[in-house]
């Protein structure tokens, strides 16, 4: 009988009891009662009980964090950016000297010379001065020119995304117009034209990587100003502002921080490339410069060019680990624990 | 006089048109209920209400007045302070309305902080009222959590604390209950009369469940391919229907008393689809009705009154009771 009648709408019928069997859940109820409502039908709809079930859920907050963590590849990833990231921050104190000086004797290969553990160059500068120098330029331009193009690549995507219509074409264009020029001769010539300064390469690295960040965000918003979210958030007369920045682009970070990981790494090559062509700052030393400069001696002293080559390939390692490391732990469905 | 009156509504697609001359009124304290199967028309009448219609729709015709401002003709900016303030939605689906990587706390304050310009602090004090006020156990500590640790009863709820946190005049729930189990669906819909006692607001439910109906509405309107066919409060509606679509549907609905069960026997059902609204020539439902008439199949029946607040849309029924002295009153 009880199972014949919860089949059946209550149609017309006050007296028909909603729910199941409320026996059980009233024996649980310890909350105190709110005020009465004279309309209630089912009792137990006084406070919503938490079952177990929903306390399983493991706190959001860290969750990314904790499943990042639990990722050994990530985490190694992590140190090296640590160990590259100190060298950079204590390089002044570490080598106080120009790292453009020359010190000594050149050409002593590494463990020759205590007081230089990695050598000298061809005239006479200290490698391991460069090397953590050089960590610093890298570094600085890989971040600076990332944050650039994440700025922009957000505000263009978001822009053409939310919007779509007019405003998407355009902009879909400007994009196109970028990725049909190929990227590294577009670096080349803009740091031709422009002054071979830190500023004016960083700027170029992030006019070559600002479009890619700009698709990837535009396809996020086309999913997510779709979703009910967005529609009650207009129902509660959010206005447009307010929805691409609080209600969507939280959600369409995570892959933006992946990217903008990858980028880092594709920023520090960039960099290099330029510099071993000559075209970067000759003011500063860079890894790139580095090996440049170690380039017509490769047959003799080819630990001028590995070694500064080796960072570059460790780094840019360790930013792709953190990058992959991080895509699993801000993907809900690949991280475990949801 | 009526919170909320719509007059000759019509929503138009540039290749078809959902809803035609929909008029329909809700006063303060008031539940109505917007009654008809998919594709009736009547998610697209709330979201036209505040403006939301999806892109390429638009009011063809017809006006919407709201404390006697005519939401039709105000301004997006204008409207927005509407939304949300004066009247308020809550959506079918209470999984995907919440922003998942917002807490409770913060949607709710956002709402609050927008609409009534409070301080931080006193919207968070907010939050938890609100929380409590949807009966939230342990709002405390809920406020900080976020959408992924609440079942969809309780995600509800908080849609719900949403959107009753300006204290709307009306608040619009579009199937607030079709995506919850039924044991959660009687808790939902008693908090929402709950709260429309409390906080003195209208309530236009739209629903396709006339069990909903029945235990919660003050007056129904029932529609059909984007027309009314017939408005009543609840009582003569049930008792006494008099479109044929109302009596297909309320017959379609096994009655306790009279023991229908599909093991003895077939469930009754009005043959057939509901029908484009595309090339209307008469009634829409003149295909499915039991009582079609060859005029039916030519003219689109204007809605006439059986009683004062009873009106229908079907000739042929309404001179049939009339006739014969029983028009519901």
């Amino acid at each position: 009988m009880t199972s014949f009648e919860s089949r059946l709408p209550a149609v017309a019928s006050h007296g028909v009891d909603h729910g199941m069997d409320h026996g059980a859940t009233d024996a649980a109820q310890s909350a105190p009662p709110p005020p009465a409502w004279t309309n209630i039908h089912a009792p137990d709809a006084l406070r919503a009980t938490t079952s177990d079930a929903e306390r399983l859920a493991p706190v959001g907050r860290w969750r990314a964090t904790r499943a990042y963590l639990r990722n050994p590849t990530a985490v190694i990833g992590l140190l090296i950016l640590a160990v590259v990231l100190a060298a950079a921050a204590l390089a002044p104190t570490l080598f106080p000297e120009d790292p453009l000086a020359m010190v000594d004797r050149p050409l002593q290969w590494p463990g020759q010379n205590p007081d230089y553990p990695l050598g000298t160059d061809a005239l006479g500068r200290d490698v391991l001065a460069g090397l953590v120098h050089g960590a610093r330029v890298s570094l600085l331009i890989g971040a600076a020119a990332t944050l650039v193009s994440v700025v922009a690549g957000v505000l263009v995507g978001a822009t053409s995304g939310y919007f779509g219509g007019r405003i998407d074409d355009a902009l879909v264009k400007l994009v196109e117009v970028f990725q049909t020029i190929p990227g590294f001769i577009l670096l080349i010539v803009t740091v031709a034209i422009a002054q071979p300064t830190i500023p004016a390469i960083t700027l170029a690295i992030a006019l070559v990587s600002w479009p890619a960040v700009a698709r990837l965000v535009r396809a996020e918003f086309r999913a997510l100003r779709e979703k009910d979210m967005v529609m009650a958030a207009r129902g509660l007369g959010y206005g447009h502002t307010r929805i691409i920045l609080r209600e969507i682009l939280p959600n369409a970070l995570p892959p933006v921080i992946v990217m903008a990981s990858v980028t880092v790494a594709t920023a520090i090559l960039m960099e290099s490339a330029l510099s071993f062509m000559g075209l970067g700052d000759p003011n500063t030393i860079s890894w790139g410069s580095m090996i440049g400069a170690g380039r017509e001696m490769l047959r003799t002293a080819w630990y001028l060019s590995a070694i500064p080559g080796l960072a570059i390939v460790v780094t840019v390692l360790a930013l792709n680990l953190i990058g992959d490391g991080l895509n699993d732990a801000l993907n809900p469905r690949l991280s475990e624990g949801r | 006089m009526a919170l909320l009156n719509v007059e000759d509504l019509t929503i138009a697609f540039p290749r078809a048109t959902p809803v035609r001359g929909l008029s329909f009124s809700v006063n303060p304290r008031e539940t109505v209920a917007l009654v008809g199967e998919s594709g009736s028309g009547k998610s697209l009448t709330a979201l036209a209400l505040l403006g939301l219609l999806p892109s390429g729709a638009r009011i063809a015709s017809g006006r919407v007045a709201f404390a006697g401002r005519d939401l039709t003709a105000l301004k997006d900016r204008d409207l927005r302070a509407v939304r949300g303030r004066d009247i308020a939605m809550i959506f079918q689906e209470p999984m995907t309305s919440l922003n998942p990587v917002l807490t409770l706390g913060d949607q709710i304050t956002e709402v609050v902080r927008l609409h009534q310009g409070l301080s931080r602090a006193a919207a968070k004090r907010r939050a938890v009222e609100l929380l409590d006020l949807v009966r939230i156990p342990e709002p405390q500590r809920r406020v900080d959590e976020h959408p992924h640790q609440l079942s969809g009863g309780m995600r509800q709820r908080v849609m719900i604390a949403i959107a009753v946190a300006c204290s709307p005049k009306l608040l619009i729930a579009d199937e607030p209950t079709t995506a919850l189990d039924v044991t959660i669906q009687a808790q939902v819909l008693d908090l929402l009369d709950g709260l429309r006692r409390d906080l003195d607001m209208a309530l236009l439910l739209i629903t396709h469940d006339l069990g909903v109906v029945a235990e919660w509405a003050d007056r129904v309107v029932v529609m059909y391919a984007g027309r009314k066919v017939e408005e009543a409060p609840f009582a003569p509606l049930f008792a006494a229907p008099l479109h044929p679509y109302t009596r297909g549907l309320l017959n379609a609905s096994p009655r306790l008393e009279e023991g229908h069960h599909h093991s003895l026997g077939p469930l009754l059902e009005i043959p057939g689809s509901i029908a484009s609204a595309a090339a209307e020539t008469g009634c829409a439902f003149a295909p499915r009705c039991p009582l079609v008439r060859a005029a039916c199949r030519t003219r689109v029946p204007e809605p006439m009154a059986a009683a004062d607040d009873h009106s229908v849309a079907c000739p042929v029924t309404f001179t049939r009771e009339s006739e014969h002295g029983l028009a519901v009153g």
